[in-house]
């Protein structure tokens, strides 16, 4: 059960009830399809750059609550950010749940996936989302897919 | 292969009752404890486990009797032969075939099917012609026909399914036309647990001519198949499914096609003479069997099939079906419990979803209480998007398995609804 409380914490369990930034977003935006073919999750991940800012983030799909919670936060913890802040924060979170060494620095609340750790198939439901706007910001538009 | 079965073999076929207890402990596997929890195990349709005469059978060979099959003079190879061929002989009985040669060793349900539709198809079918399958198929019993689809222009069509997850029989009949060349379809669907009507829909399919290949890697190793007198014309199931090991399955066919199909693959063992300007084939099953075929495997299937023999296979259906009314009625007592596949006849599985929770968080609660299901879309994809739900959790069934087992499951999901905030209103 411990284990269990450390993966579905109650913040996770908030944002996959209330997912943020819901929704699409029209006119010029980038939009990522992102897949992950073991479990069905998907999700389209919108993302609107003025500039060199991320000036607005949204999702839309269905898939499990450690996805949908970390597609949510996500979108929270870059909107406002550059371009380079972000995909430094997607360099952070990945390594948070796959490198040796748990390192949380700079990644405020996204911290609580480190639970995720323990659940080796579950990295890929955290990461989905990440992978999907990591490919939006460097302005591709395919689907991305996590096999 | 003389491997002791269990000094309580005999005893099992006068027991009226089941004696699940004594089976679990053929089980090796099954005393094992996962995440700090005993094992429950309920994903046999992914793969079943394994019992020790089994184990010790491919053990044996391989200490005692290894050799290359039908190659050598020596006593070993005879050995290896003898042996590999028995197993075909087990397999034959085991459902009700004609002739020993008419059992082809594969590797499983997929390439069975490959062979069928690159063989028998490819040789037969004109543009225009029809294949059928079902809305509830394994995607090996539909990619390998929409591959020969391209290469023939033939049509794939599909029968469709209603809500409860039954085969709509009267659209399938009324899809037959002399144009339908070959119908493949599963006997038990692996996502929903429907037996299909198929003595029904192998006599349609013969009135117009059309030849039968019947998925069966989900019904023998729940229930007594008789090949002859379902009157199929292709069978295809895999060994590691009906508690024999991964990597050895087999095609069965009547002897009238498959002499003659041409080989699906060249190589040793499938030719009788080879020179530069003409090959002369090998006879059945040779022909088919190209290469040096998984020898222990056939022998280790051989062991299952005569375990599965001192139980009885009405025997393990009689003790499953129970088991699963039990499983059905317990699981409708959780509360957001939704069960997939409510057909009339169903073995062996149960899909369901669970409101607001997805499969996987599911999957994922159940295992840290050492509870093994498959939760995915189970290789069935059109199935899912037939109920509109990415994915369902299936628990399914063994000869193994038992009430507590079932309970586990309950009580897990109780957890799943905790840890979720949704408990019982
Ligand atoms: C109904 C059905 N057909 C075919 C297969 C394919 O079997 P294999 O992967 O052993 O070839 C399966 C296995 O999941 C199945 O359940």
């Amino acid at each position: 059960m411990s284990d269990l409380r450390e993966l579905y914490q109650e913040v996770i369990l908030d944002h996959h009830k209330k997912p943020r930034n819901f929704r699409r977003l029209e006119g010029d935006v980038r939009r990522v399809e992102g897949y992950n073919p073991l479990c069905g999750d998907r999700f389209t991940v919108y993302l609107q750059m003025e500039g060199d800012i991320v000036k607005d983030v949204a999702f839309e799909g269905s898939g499990c609550a450690i996805s949908t919670a970390s597609a949510s936060m996500m979108t929270e913890s870059v909107k406002g950010k550059t371009r380079a802040e972000a995909e430094d924060m997607f360099q952070k979170f990945h390594a948070l749940l796959t490198s040796p060494q748990i390192d949380t620095t700079g990644l405020g609340k996204l911290a609580v996936f480190a639970g995720v750790r323990e659940f080796p198939v579950r990295v890929k439901c955290a990461t989905l989302a990440w992978h999907t706007l990591h490919s939006a910001l460097q302005g591709k538009e395919e689907t991305v897919s996590t096999e | 292969m003389n491997v002791p079965i269990s000094p309580l073999a005999n005893a099992r076929e006068t027991d009226a009752s089941f004696p699940v207890e004594v089976y679990r402990r053929d089980f090796p596997i099954l005393a094992k404890t996962v995440n700090g929890n005993p094992l429950v195990y309920l994903d046999s349709a992914a793969t079943s486990q394994k019992p020790r005469t089994v184990l010790e059978t491919i053990e044996r060979y391989y200490t005692e009797f290894n050799a290359n099959v039908h190659r050598g003079v020596h006593w070993l190879s005879e050995q290896a032969t003898r042996l590999y061929e028995d197993a075909r002989g087990k397999l034959q009985r085991f459902i009700g075939a004609a002739e020993a040669r008419e059992i082809i060793f594969v590797r499983g349900a997929t390439e069975a099917i490959n062979l069928v539709a690159q063989s028998f198809g490819r040789t037969r079918l004109q543009p225009g012609d029809d294949i059928i399958v079902s809305h509830m198929e394994h995607h090996s019993n539909i990619v390998p026909w929409q591959i020969l689809c391209e290469q023939t222009g033939a049509n794939l069509r599909v029968i469709p399914i209603d809500d409860a997850g039954e085969l709509q029989i009267d659209a399938f009949e009324r899809m037959l036309s002399p144009r339908t060349k070959i119908v493949a379809i599963v006997h038990v669907s692996n996502s929903l647990g429907t037996v299909n009507p198929v003595e029904r829909i192998i006599r349609s399919a013969h009135r117009e001519g059309a030849r039968v290949v019947l998925d069966a890697a989900q019904s023998v190793p729940h229930m007594p198949i008789d090949v002859q007198s379902l009157d199929c014309d292709f069978c295809v199931f895999s060994g590691h499914k009906m508690y024999g090991p991964t990597g050895i399955g087999v095609l069965y066919g009547k002897a009238e096609w498959l002499e003659a199909m041409p080989p699906y693959q060249g190589g040793g063992d499938m030719i009788r003479s080879v020179t530069f300007e003409k090959t002369t084939y090998n006879t059945l099953p040779y022909k088919f069997e190209a290469g040096t075929p998984h020898i222990a495997g056939a022998i280790g299937l051989g062991a299952a099939v005569d375990y599965l023999n001192s139980i009885g296979m009405e025997s393990i259906r009689r003790h499953e079906q129970e088991l699963l009314s039990y499983a059905h009625s317990r699981l409708q007592t959780v509360g957001n419990v939704k069960i997939i596949g409510n057909a009339a006849k169903k073995a062996a599985v149960i899909s369901f979803v669970l409101d607001d929770v997805h499969p996987h968080d599911v999957g994922t609660i159940l295992d840290q209480q050492g509870i093994a299901v498959r939760t995915g879309h189970h290789c069935c994809q059109p199935v899912m998007d037939r109920y509109g739900i990415p994915a369902t959790v299936r628990m399914s069934l063994g000869l193994y398995n038992n009430t507590e087992d079932i309970d586990a499951l309950v009580r897990g999901l109780e957890v799943v609804r905790q840890v979720f905030g949704i408990a019982n209103v």
